[in-house]
């Protein structure tokens, strides 16, 4: 119980530093300043690889909505309803999840296995030894990478999502793309995608904090980055399905 | 270098009473010790007597536990982020591995703290980690990746990119383990050189005599959660002390030896047995 304590407590502070850091090394001169070379690997490592397999994962969950609701609906007639459900669904909710799924299996495990393994290779000690920070030269450009390229990658699954029920609609259900497109057009808020895009960045702070966190608490070679880079995908699952729920939540009693 | 000299002038590192546990294992005592500017001070010690940890509270990786660790006349724990930093910058750090960065070239590696803590144009800094290569002997291997170089080559380079920051001190954890005789050799040949040229201070940790006696200009022994005796290599040489002798001379029977305690060891055994057979 105390080690948890004492962990979540060490989790807040790294949080806490680095969300610090951010703004001096936007803006700071050498020696504190971020690599923008860096952040731009670390942008197309993360998101751009992860890029296909959102857009394949997210058609295939917009088609999977419309073929579950379109029976239910069909026996009310209301076929078309099948877009509604599928954008809101969507944009609300499986979106930002799933995009965040796959990013933590994409980019959390192996930020973390990264950084890990730098840890044994007494690689951070060095960096500390050049006075270079690793929270800002490390922990920093993986964040905000994380960030930027969780709502990137939200847009292009939500948009994949709506495709793949256009599919279905097209094929299965006598409901053409531009009917879907103009139901789901109109039952969509500015509110819907908004509150969808918050929660990826949210969703992207916590991907890359808590692969980095763990990843630095990598002790006993191999074998110990072996353990933490599979327990920061577990952790990291727990952690965005319960901050979706505290979310969902604020959201349903805010009425958006 | 003529020890007394040295010896006249205002230590850097100042260690008084240092203690230092790790849990309910006590590392250190009672440690003291003074390195002079311009020494080449070799701490020498069994495996896990604390040599390598020294250098981590010295960079202040680790806190230390009691006593007074003084750099430049200053209460190290005191020390700011920002003076930290700066001491940082003023040593240049060999580690055991190299402890390259694996995932750029050597070319990288040695700019990186160039570019992170100078605006030093481009060109300068690709002339600079040229000349440190050659240095080392590796300028042919400027592109490769730490894990195309052999372990010698690994250490050579940790030292080029020690080199880049033009330190005032060096540190230099355990530099010739693991290597072969000739590339010891070339290693001591290069504290040595390093010593002459850039007149910086160094603290060799070892257990490698040969090193130990080619690039001392006085030693330290660790021993007994405490340095045994400080002294220049001929007292070192000289000394008729059992334990600095077994030390030195790596001699199988001394007070350095595991003292077996056969009855607890026999009760082991006998135990594990009884277990067996129930």
């Amino acid at each position: 119980m105390r080690q948890t304590i004492e962990l979540i407590g060490e989790f807040g502070l790294l949080l806490r530093d680095s969300l610090a850091a951010i703004g001096p090394s936007l803006f700071r001169g050498r020696g504190r300043r971020l690599g923008w070379r860096n952040l731009w690997h670390q942008m197309n490592r993360i998101g751009v690889d992860s890029l296909p397999i959102v857009i394949l994962v997210m058609a295939s969950i917009g088609a999977i909505l419309a073929m579950q609701m379109a029976p239910e609906l069909a026996r009310f007639g209301l076929i078309p309803a099948t877009a509604d459900v599928v954008a809101l669904a969507t944009f609300r909710e499986m979106g930002p999840l799933i995009s965040a799924v796959v990013l933590t299996g994409f980019g959390g495990s192996a930020i973390a296995a990264e950084i890990g393994t730098m840890v044994v290779g007494e690689e951070i000690e060095a960096l500390e030894a050049h006075a270079i920070d690793p929270i800002r030269f490390l922990v920093v450009p993986r964040l905000l990478a994380c960030i930027v390229m969780m709502i990137c990658l939200t847009v292009v699954g939500d948009l994949a999502a709506i495709a793949g029920g256009m599919l279905v609609g097209g094929l299965f259900l006598q409901l053409n793309p531009v009917q879907f497109y103009q139901h789901a057009v109109q039952i969509l808020t500015v509110g819907d995608f908004i509150t969808g895009l918050i929660k990826a960045a949210v969703f992207g702070l916590e991907i890359s904090t808590i692969a980095c966190f763990l990843g630095l608490k990598v002790r006993g070679g191999a074998q110990g980055v072996g353990i933490n880079t599979s327990r920061t995908v577990v952790m990291t699952i727990v952690a965005l399905i319960l901050t979706d729920l505290f979310f969902t939540t604020i959201f349903f009693f805010l009425g958006f | 270098m003529d020890v007394n000299a040295i010896k006249t002038r205002q230590p850097i590192i100042e260690l008084k009473h240092l203690s230092k546990s790790f849990g309910d294992q006590i590392l250190y005592d009672d440690v003291n010790l003074e390195v002079l500017p311009g020494e080449t001070l070799v701490v020498m010690g069994g495996s896990g007597s604390g040599k390598s940890t020294l250098l981590r509270v010295l960079m202040g990786h680790l806190p230390y536990d009691g006593g007074s660790v003084r750099i430049h006349g200053r209460e190290f724990a005191d020390y700011s982020r920002r003076e930290l930093n700066a001491w940082r910058l003023m040593v240049g750090v060999l580690f055991q591995t190299g402890a390259l960065f694996n995932s750029m070239s050597l070319r990288d590696n040695l700019a990186l703290p160039v570019r992170e803590h100078t605006d030093l144009p481009e060109e300068l800094i690709q002339i600079m980690i040229k000349i440190y290569l050659q240095l080392v002997g590796l300028r042919e291997s400027i592109d490769r990746m730490p894990s195309e170089l052999s372990g010698g080559m690994k250490k050579r380079a940790g030292l080029a990119r020690a080199l880049m920051m033009q330190p005032r001190m060096l540190f230099y954890d355990e530099p010739t383990a693991g290597l072969d005789p000739v590339s010891s050799a070339q290693i001591s040949r290069l504290i040595l050189d390093l010593k002459d040229k850039m007149d910086v201070t160094s603290i060799v940790i070892t257990h490698d005599m040969n090193t130990a006696f080619r690039v001392a200009d006085r030693m330290a022994l660790l021993a007994e959660k405490r340095f045994y005796l400080v002294g220049t290599p001929d007292e070192f040489k000289r000394s008729d002390d059992p334990l600095v002798r077994q030390f030195v001379d790596g001699l199988l029977d001394g007070p350095l030896s595991p003292q077996a305690d056969q009855q607890a060891y026999e009760a082991d055994l006998l135990q594990k047995k009884v277990l067996f057979n129930r």
